[in-house]
């Protein structure tokens, strides 16, 4: 390849990579835009700038109570999932037990298995048992959905934990328990917040099982979906641009914190 | 380590011997019993509705147990482009998923290497379409492709659209739709690949005199197969299932209803269990069937 072709095969996907993200960001910065639109009842046309949606966001009906329908939802599926996969992560990794391929199976079948149709499955069995949708019954479905994403993620972490550590503990006279709580947790705390956020954020923007299992109960997602056939008040991208810029805050001091912690490892001896 | 790779990657220690213990019964029993509470009851709850036969006194939404096996072939018979056409769109839309995110991936993976900090930064640029409801950036779409946009009485200045032709409602649309909701499933597996790429592997196919084109495709491409694989099982699968681009409120219109469409209005609105029952069903032993030979093809069977 000639020096010029060089030249330009280097800064091609300079080019190529700085317009993909800006197209990955455009309806995100649609979004937030309209969130600042003087509009009536349809958010579709520009009106002009107001801060109105963002300081009277409770006004319009329903989207705050749908947006604290999907944190309580949120929350619950969370603490239910990450409590049940990470006990199954840590079993997958340290443990024999019978049936171990049917296990990592129904692990995995969750995740290769299309929304709708966990949705559908789980409507059918509240339909078929005459339990009434709820709040419940998209908890319940959410947390299904979640346990399989904190497996992979927190079994990764498990994986990568050096049993030497633990041997030491045991070594020192701790009790089992207290090799847990001192040094397994410890460690593990890492991916098991990882899963979390997996979890939250997953049960946050769910909507196709959500609609399936949750009759009367309104969730964000929901909200949105209903009110699209009639146009969506600028309120409800108020709600998504708030939780957009909270998570990219978010994101953005974890991998500083975790760039700075590299940074001291690579500086000690 | 298909879907590990889209969770992270593990550092290699000296694994832990596994022992047999009873604590492990305790540690998986309250999960797998959940699991088989909620997500393999209603497999067994779905093929028990699909089967079902209207109530004698013919009431909306009421069905009683049968084992109507015809009801296959009734949902078969009516909805078989609908089956076609959410396959069609999910390939199409994995394949340009794939072509537009491999050079990101592999700017990110590769390129900004020695950059940790823009890396980092571009990393979360890709994820940020995770953070804001997806339901709001496809109508953000709709808002940019529909008929008033700027971008469409652009086109058409140019004349470049037929004379009372739309953007929205159409097959590209939904296709459009589907691309970029799950480009990130596309980006993330592949990044996490190209990242651990050795360079000197590269390196010697340049010194083997392997032009450019023949390393990339027999040494970068390889390499990164992995997540490829589970890139494409990542975004085929929910873009095979997913109802909210071909919506009529969204990207779509009654023309580009998919097989997702047809069930939730079967179960949601029409009330008939059955027929929802069957095309779930359907949907997903044909997802299976798919994803195990795709799998087996691509030589990953070890996906958890």
């Amino acid at each position: 390849m000639t020096q010029l072709g060089r030249f330009l095969g280097k800064y091609a996907i300079w080019i190529y990579s700085v317009l993909a993200f800006t197209f990955l960001l455009i309806p995100i910065v649609y979004t937030i835009i309209f969130s600042f639109n003087d509009s009536r009842r349809s958010n579709i046309v520009w009106r002009g700038f107001t801060l109105d949606n963002w300081t009277k966001v409770c006004e319009s009906q329903g989207v705050c109570e749908a947006f604290g329908n999907s944190i309580f939802v949120g929350l619950t599926a969370t603490l239910l999932s990450t409590v049940l996969g990470t006990m199954i992560a840590i079993a997958l990794v340290r443990y024999r037990f019978p049936f171990r391929n049917a296990t990592t199976l129904l692990l995995f079948l969750p995740m290769a298995t299309p929304e709708v149709v966990l949705g559908a499955g789980l409507a059918a069995e509240f339909l078929t048992a005459g339990v009434p949708k709820s709040a419940l019954t998209v908890i319940l479905a959410h947390t299904m959905f979640c346990i399989s994403f904190v497996v992979v993620t927190v079994r990764a972490r498990v994986a990568s934990l050096d049993p030497a550590l633990e041997e030491a503990g045991r070594d020192l006279y701790a009790s089992p328990s207290q090799v847990f709580a001192r040094i397994t947790f410890p460690l593990l705390l890492p991916g098991i917040i990882a899963a979390a956020l997996l979890a939250f954020a997953l049960s946050f923007d769910d909507f196709i099982i959500t609609n399936f299992n949750s009759g009367a109960f309104v969730t964000f997602p929901k909200y949105v979906y209903t009110a699209a056939a009639r146009g969506i008040p600028a309120e409800a991208n108020v709600i998504a641009s708030a939780v957009f810029f909270i998570a990219l805050i978010f994101v953005i001091v974890s991998q500083l914190t975790a760039a700075a912690k590299r940074k001291r490892l690579a500086a000690s001896p | 380590m298909a879907f590990g790779a889209f969770a992270g990657t593990a550092t290699t220690v000296e694994p832990a011997v596994r022992r047999r213990s009873p604590i492990a019964l305790f540690l998986l029993l309250p999960g797998i019993l959940y699991l088989g509470l909620f997500f393999i009851a209603p497999l067994f709850s779905l093929v028990l509705t699909s089967v079902q036969a209207p109530s004698e006194f013919g009431d909306i939404g009421v069905y009683e147990t049968a084992f109507r096996w015809e009801n296959y072939t009734t949902v078969l018979g009516t909805y078989w482009p609908h089956i076609v056409r959410s396959f069609g769109y999910a390939a199409v839309a994995t394949l340009v998923a794939l072509l537009f995110s491999f050079p990101i991936a592999y700017f990110i993976g590769v390129t900004l290497r020695r950059f940790p900090l823009v890396q980092a930064l571009a990393l979360t640029l890709v994820i940020a379409p995770f953070f804001i409801s997806f339901l709001l950036r496809t109508l953000a779409w709709k808002q940019l492709l529909s008929d008033e946009s700027d971008f469409v009485s652009f086109l058409n200045t140019l004349q470049l659209l037929p004379e009372g032709a739309h953007v929205t409602g159409t097959a590209f649309s939904v296709i459009f739709g589907l691309t970029y909701n799950f480009i990130p499933f596309m980006t993330l597996p592949i990044y996490t690949s190209l990242e651990k790429l050795d360079l000197r592997y590269v390196e010697a196919g340049g010194d083997l005199y392997a032009s450019p084109a023949s390393t990339f495709f027999r040494v970068t491409v390889p390499l990164a197969a992995p997540g490829i694989v589970s890139g494409m099982l990542l975004t085929f699968i929910p873009a095979a299932g997913d109802y909210i681009n071909a919506s009529r409120d969204f990207l779509g219109s009654t023309e580009t209803a998919m097989i997702g469409n047809v069930i939730e209005a079967n179960f949601l609105v029409l009330q008939n269990y059955p027929a929802a029952a069957a095309l779930s069903l359907i949907l997903m032993a044909a997802i299976l069937i798919l994803v195990s030979i795709y799998v087996k093809r691509s030589g990953t069977d070890d996906l958890i």
